[in-house]
């Protein structure tokens, strides 16, 4: 198992809201709880991951992900089974959304 | 040990225990008076048969001997692994079993499980670990399965898991992990009626305080983390 | 003539799908829930990334309007498999329904028993489990085990749903001791063809169950169907005292079924004893023909 941590710049969520989880730890998937973090302008990220070796590609994943959306203000804490980046990067959105709080 | 030496090492005052097809059955006396004896010899795999005939003499001590203590004496491989035995629903059996045995319980039977040679998984789950308090004789195989299997399964390198278990009560098999985890009260290096005598004695104490299993993993270290989470949950906010 | 609502599948449902789908809308509130809790450290020093609920969520909640506990285990995360924090949350809820008094416990089986990884905490907690169901039921509450899931109720967990009041199942759902995998790898193809799956559906699964009588319902693989099925049960159920009386009658239910099948092999087999005229059609029934052919059988 890997460890990885990261701190993004990223545009503010908006207001602090009660913490979100999405996702399921199975094989090829992960699970994502994100919460108000203390940096408005940043979106913290802490991740397990049974795959190790692929830091390169969570922290071109992840940056693309605090560039292209609204996450400065939260912590975000991964579980991580093996999903692909974009199973990773769907979780996120969705993680985000729910955190938000709406659907869309 | 044979079964009969150990019979003879904790009954010494009498017993007329029968087996018929690794199912032991009958009565004992004990400086406290009569008590039950039941359970398995021989590493059986428990199938319905078992489970039920053991089922039945629990019941049977209900009905015709208010209060007698039970003492379980445990020698299983596991569970018997058959088609037939599952299409009949095998864990139903095994349930009916650990609901005779809490039955019993319930109306004021004192029980203690010794395990005399193996005590594997399901075969464990449901009598043994049933009664008030379970024991182990010195040399017995406690587990749930064994490490090469484990790593097979887990697809754990089995010297990965070798290297813990020394280390680590939560996974390694052995009666002393169940002990330090709160599962078994104490090893036996010998069967004797004293020892029997004192677990019968704890046994009625220990039916009035409820399944303190837990509580005892915690304070012999070897589960940290049980006793604090269910804690946590009776304590948690209250429902609207 | 109005459209039925699309159907959500129990099977495919997470854990927290499946409680948002069975009580009333909003009323879940979880116990522990995953920003207060820290994954299980014996699955980190295996170099397992594990879960923030170690897979079972457990909280309070409303079935038609009725006070429930809920317990449901994640069969995605390591086979829904008990391990201590899963057991010990687990024990905790039912424990607390013992002194609380809801109105039910159900309790979302989907697991193939004891965690290896932790075997040792698994099977104690089980034990645990095993004992606290039966407290909660003493109590009078009822611990209704709804079964559906990938994993089916298999290993301790079997034995542990035949200790609730009931088995709510649904024909995706098995429920048996030992996995046929197990079987087959131990006593070989010919016991048990573990990839043969029609043949362990007839051997395990919740059409052959329901009508060996070791479940009380069947239920479409719906959450809906799940829901109206656990309120229904509800309604009609009175929680017996544990009795010398009612164990002596399951005792002879049991030899009875025990001599009268015991050398049969197949699900098919024990239909055909059944008085049923046509087995080979019985995994093709839908749920309504097959309760309605239960309902018509001799007992």
């Amino acid at each position: 198992m890997e460890t990885l941590e990261f701190r993004f710049a990223s545009p503010p969520a908006g207001t602090a809201a009660d913490p979100a989880l999405c996702g399921v730890v199975g094989s090829g998937n992960l699970e994502i709880l994100i919460r108000a973090g203390d940096d408005p302008a940043a979106c913290q990220l802490s991740i397990k991951t049974s795959a190790r070796g692929f830091g390169q590609v969570w922290q071109a994943v992840l940056g693309d992900f605090a560039a292209g959306h609204a996450a400065g203000g939260t912590q975000v804490a991964i579980n991580d089974m093996g999903a692909t980046p974009a199973v990773v990067t769907l979780r996120l959105a969705q993680a985000l959304t729910e955190y938000r709080g709406g659907a869309q | 040990m044979s079964l009969n030496d150990i019979l003879t090492a904790l009954f010494p005052a009498g017993h007329a225990v029968a087996v018929d097809r690794q199912v032991l059955t009958g009565t004992a006396e004990t400086a406290g008076g009569t008590v039950a004896v039941l359970g398995t010899t021989d590493a059986a795999a428990i199938d319905h048969r078992m489970a039920l005939a053991l089922a039945s003499f629990v019941l049977d001590t209900v009905d015709q001997h208010p209060g007698r203590p039970l003492v379980f004496l445990v020698d299983t491989s596991g569970q018997a692994l058959s088609r037939g035995q599952e299409l009949l629903c095998l864990n139903g059996s095994l349930a009916h079993l650990a609901r005779c045995v809490d039955l019993a319980r319930r109306q004021g039977h004192p029980s203690i499980a010794l395990v005399t040679a193996n005590a594997v998984s399901g075969g464990f789950l449901s009598f043994g670990l049933m009664a008030d308090q379970a024991y182990a004789l010195a040399d017995a195989q406690v587990r749930v399965m064994d490490l090469r299997a484990m790593a097979r399964v887990t697809k754990i390198a089995h010297e990965r898991l070798v290297e813990l278990a020394g280390t680590s009560p939560i996974f390694a098999p052995g009666a002393d992990s169940y002990v330090r985890m709160g599962g078994i009260a104490a090893i036996w290096p010998a069967p004797s009626a004293e020892l029997l005598a004192g677990a019968l004695a704890d046994a009625a104490a220990a039916r009035a305080a409820g399944d303190r299993r837990q509580a005892d993993g915690l304070a012999r270290g070897g589960r940290q983390l049980a006793a604090g989470i269910a804690g946590a949950v009776r304590n948690s906010p209250a429902g609207a | 003539m109005n459209a039925p609502l699309a159907r959500r599948s129990w099977f495919e449902a997470t854990a927290r799908a499946r409680i948002a789908g069975l009580l009333d809308a909003g009323s879940f509130s979880e116990w522990l829930p995953p920003a207060a809790a820290q994954p299980s450290p014996h699955l980190a020093q295996l170099e397992l990334p594990g879960a923030f609920d170690d897979g079972v969520v457990i909280g309070y909640g409303k079935l038609e309007k009725k006070p429930i506990f809920v317990i449901a285990q994640e069969g995605q995360f390591m086979g829904g498999a008990v391990g201590e924090i899963h057991g010990a949350k687990i024990v905790g809820t039912l424990r607390r329904a013992a002194v609380e008094k809801p109105a039910a416990v159900l309790f979302l089986i989907d697991s193939g028993g004891v965690r290896l990884h932790e075997a040792n905490a698994g099977l104690i907690a089980i034990s645990e489990i095993m004992r606290a169901v039966l407290d909660a039921r003493a109590a009078g509450v009822p611990v209704i085990a709804l079964v559906g899931g990938s994993c089916g109720a298999f290993g301790g967990m079997g034995i542990v749903a035949k200790l609730c009041s009931a088995i709510l199942i649904s024909e995706e759902g098995r429920l048996a001791l030992s996995g046929p995998e197990v079987i087959e790898t131990v006593m070989g193809v010919e016991e048990f063809d573990a990839k043969d799956r029609a043949l362990v559906w007839r051997v395990t699964g919740g059409k052959h169950r329901y009508l060996m009588g070791d479940c009380a319902a069947l239920v479409d693989d719906d959450l809906a169907a799940f829901r109206t099925g656990a309120a229904d049960f509800l309604v009609a159920w009175q929680e017996p005292a544990p009795s010398p009386a009612l164990l002596r009658a399951a005792q002879q239910s049991l030899e009875n079924r025990l001599a009268a099948y015991g050398e049969l092999r197949d699900g098919l087999d024990v239909w055909a004893a059944l008085g049923i005229t046509d087995p080979a059609a019985v995994p093709l029934l839908e749920r309504d023909e097959l309760v309605a052919l239960k309902e018509g059988l001799p007992t």
